[in-house]
């Protein structure tokens, strides 16, 4: 792994990614306790993916970037600007929900505020979409740069080659990032795809496309920091592969143990992210363990809070079923 | 005024739309460039404005169709096109799971405006994949409207009114009347409305109710029954989804004797509807059974000459139905 110091980020920007990561880690788990208990209906996780995600969303600047993500990306969103209020709202079904006002399950993330555009759940029709996004910023000649994700299995859709060709085609502004965690709900890559791995679909486009580990915060930061760099230019697109652990089963409705061996949940553990990331802070002096236990309470707090605000929030109407289908 | 083809009429709407706004782009196979789409309909647009806003994209239909979400979200009116009405199958995925569903799924926070423009129907020779009536396949998707003139007059208006509107439009041409009526089309900034049937000719005895070809079909017939001393109330039902129910009504319950004609399949097509909504709307103003007059329930149009003919529903079919209605 590399040193955290040669991402070139200061300390208070460590912090704060360190406070991202532990923020997705510590909500992720709260929403799988509101399925257990019934108050949500559905959760499906991004634990595993933090650090990849933290360290791709700061290579951006979400002020005027455009994201267009996937189930998995709720820390990603949460760096783009979204609390974790706003996932609460989601997830509950509210209409104040700034993804879709209580319309769609929880996990479909957007925001008009933070230019996080709303996605389906039809795996990868996102990734067209990013195209007309990517292709508005040569029309407006402005330098804002797009991200578009998906996952591994979701990248084998015909859409996701269509909308990577035009891409190439037109040197779009577009990162594609592919977020690798080895299972496709209960199937393995083997069954997914024969390439050797994802990224070598980015040459095979006319684009770079670039394996990293996403539990090395530095390593992703750096990789993206490039390509975006090179998007802003003019200098076309990037596929980017993000190897990261899903350390869940896929969704609340899905058992892995079923599938997974004992030696692959074992190891899954020791990727953990989050601890791996714990490790280097410490190790190279940027935190102690007690600084981070009270950013850890001080997440709680912000937490509860947000469960309890949201929980308060009114549902939508059933009167306004038919708002908002055409233009007035 | 000027004498104008429904192809011209067409191309002059684009025209006077792209001048009037520059967020105005147009793409598809062929469309850009010298060449300006395999009918035509495109040409001398490149040229005009630009090659940034209207080009070619390479046969990708999943793409085009999420191009144009793309660039609805952040603020263009795109216009793509599907090179026959047969190739939207491989973008419907777009349409139904994005385009139609956006501003609901976000309540309005994100909106797709956009035209997907598709050329349809048969008796061009064009065999299983160029002659198709595919507009049921997206009928009935709440979102997205289905609109197609029948006059060159109308193919100006409504072109201008659906790049106008902030509804994603699914425009249908018949492109065998491309070329085939010709008439003086109004130099003035017009638009037809994008949810009105019109009633074309006006009658006491029968009503019949088409779009495209088979209202051409209609019109004629009715001047040969007008001798024959039966006068036929002929209704261009133009807004195909959501329909102008309040017009079809009305004019089925003028003459109590209803007509449906399409040149769709029987089975499924919009006339279905059509005659549901009469049925639990007029049924006691009826003075005959709804009859509907399609072509076979065979998967699609056959290639051959013979075939071709047995499956399109002509001027003759629509007389010996008219005057069999008439005379019940």
């Amino acid at each position: 792994m590399k040193k955290l110091k040669e991402s070139g980020l200061t300390k208070e920007e460590l912090i704060q990614a360190y406070k991202h990561v532990l923020l997705g880690r510590r909500l992720d788990e709260r929403l799988w306790q509101l399925t257990r208990i019934g108050k949500t209906s559905f959760n499906i996780s991004g634990q595993g993916h933090e650090v990849g995600q933290v360290a791709m969303a700061m290579a951006f600047q979400p002020e005027k970037d455009y994201f267009l993500p996937y189930y998995r990306d709720m820390t990603a969103c949460m760096v783009w600007g979204m609390t974790a209020k706003d996932i609460m709202l989601g997830s509950l079904g509210k209409e104040d929900d700034p993804s879709s006002h209580g319309r769609q399950m929880p996990n479909h993330y957007g925001s008009k505020e933070h230019n996080i555009v709303s996605h389906s759940s039809t795996v990868s029709t996102q990734f067209p979409l990013a195209t007309g996004v990517a292709y508005a910023a040569q029309l407006k000649k402005s330098d804002y740069v797009t991200l578009t994700a998906t996952g591994e299995g979701s990248a084998n859709q015909g859409e996701v080659q269509e909308a990577m060709n035009f891409a190439g085609v037109k040197k779009l502004p577009l990162i594609f990032v592919v977020e690798n965690n080895g299972y496709a709900i209960s199937v393995g890559t083997d069954e997914q795809y024969a390439n050797e791995t994802m990224a070598e679909r980015g040459p095979a486009y006319g684009f770079p496309g670039i394996r990293v580990n996403g539990n090395d915060f530095a390593e992703t930061y750096l990789a993206f920091k490039q390509v975006v760099e090179e998007a802003r230019k003019g200098n076309g697109p990037a596929l980017i592969e993000l190897m990261v652990t899903r350390l869940t089963s896929h969704s609340a409705d899905d058992d892995h143990s079923v599938y997974r061996t004992k030696e692959d949940l074992e190891n899954m553990k020791k990727n953990d992210g989050l601890l791996l990331f714990e490790k280097q802070l410490i190790d190279e002096g940027y935190m102690t363990r007690e600084e981070m236990t009270d950013i850890d309470a001080e997440l709680k707090k912000e937490i509860n809070k947000a469960t309890d605000e949201a929980e308060a929030m009114p549902e939508p109407t059933a009167d306004t079923i038919l708002d908002q289908i055409y233009a007035d | 005024m000027a004498m104008m083809t429904y192809l011209e009429a067409i191309r002059k709407g684009i025209e006077e739309e792209m001048a009037r706004d520059e967020k105005v782009v147009i793409f598809g196979e062929d469309v850009g460039g010298v060449k300006g789409g395999v009918f035509g309909v495109t040409q001398g647009l490149a040229e005009k404005f630009g090659d940034d806003r209207c080009f070619n994209t390479p046969l990708t239909e999943g793409l085009i169709g999420g191009l144009a979400v793309g660039l609805g979200v952040t603020g263009y009116r795109a216009i793509g096109e599907f090179q026959f009405a047969d190739y939207i199958l491989p973008a419907v995925n777009q349409l139904i799971s994005e385009a139609s569903r956006m501003r609901y799924r976000t309540k309005g926070d994100w909106i797709a405006p956009i035209v997907y423009r598709a050329p349809y129907g048969g008796g061009v020779r064009g065999g299983l994949y160029h002659s198709q009536s595919t507009e049921k396949v997206l009928f009935g998707q709440p979102g997205l409207r289905i609109v197609t003139p029948s006059s060159p007059h109308d193919a100006k208006g409504l072109i201008k009114a659906a790049i106008r509107s902030d509804d994603p439009v699914l425009f249908y041409e018949h492109k065998r009347l491309y070329r085939l009526l010709k008439e003086d089309v109004s130099d003035e900034d017009y638009v037809v409305p994008l949810d009105k049937a019109n009633v074309v000719r006006e009658g006491d005895d029968i009503t019949v109710i088409g779009y495209g070809m088979v209202l051409n079909h209609a019109l004629k017939a009715a001047e040969t029954l007008s001798k024959e001393g039966y006068e036929a109330e002929v209704v261009d039902v133009r807004s195909l989804y959501p329909l102008d129910k309040e017009t079809l009504v009305k004019a089925a319950k003028k003459t109590g004797k209803v007509l449906l004609v399409t040149e769709d399949n029987l089975e499924g097509s919009i006339m279905s509807e059509i005659s549901a909504i009469i049925a639990e709307d007029a049924l006691f103003d009826l003075d005959a059974p709804i009859k509907r007059l399609a072509g076979p329930d065979s998967p699609s149009m056959p290639y051959s000459i013979a075939l071709e003919r047995e499956f399109l529903v002509d001027e003759e079919k629509v007389l010996n139905a008219m005057r069999e209605l008439a005379e019940f």
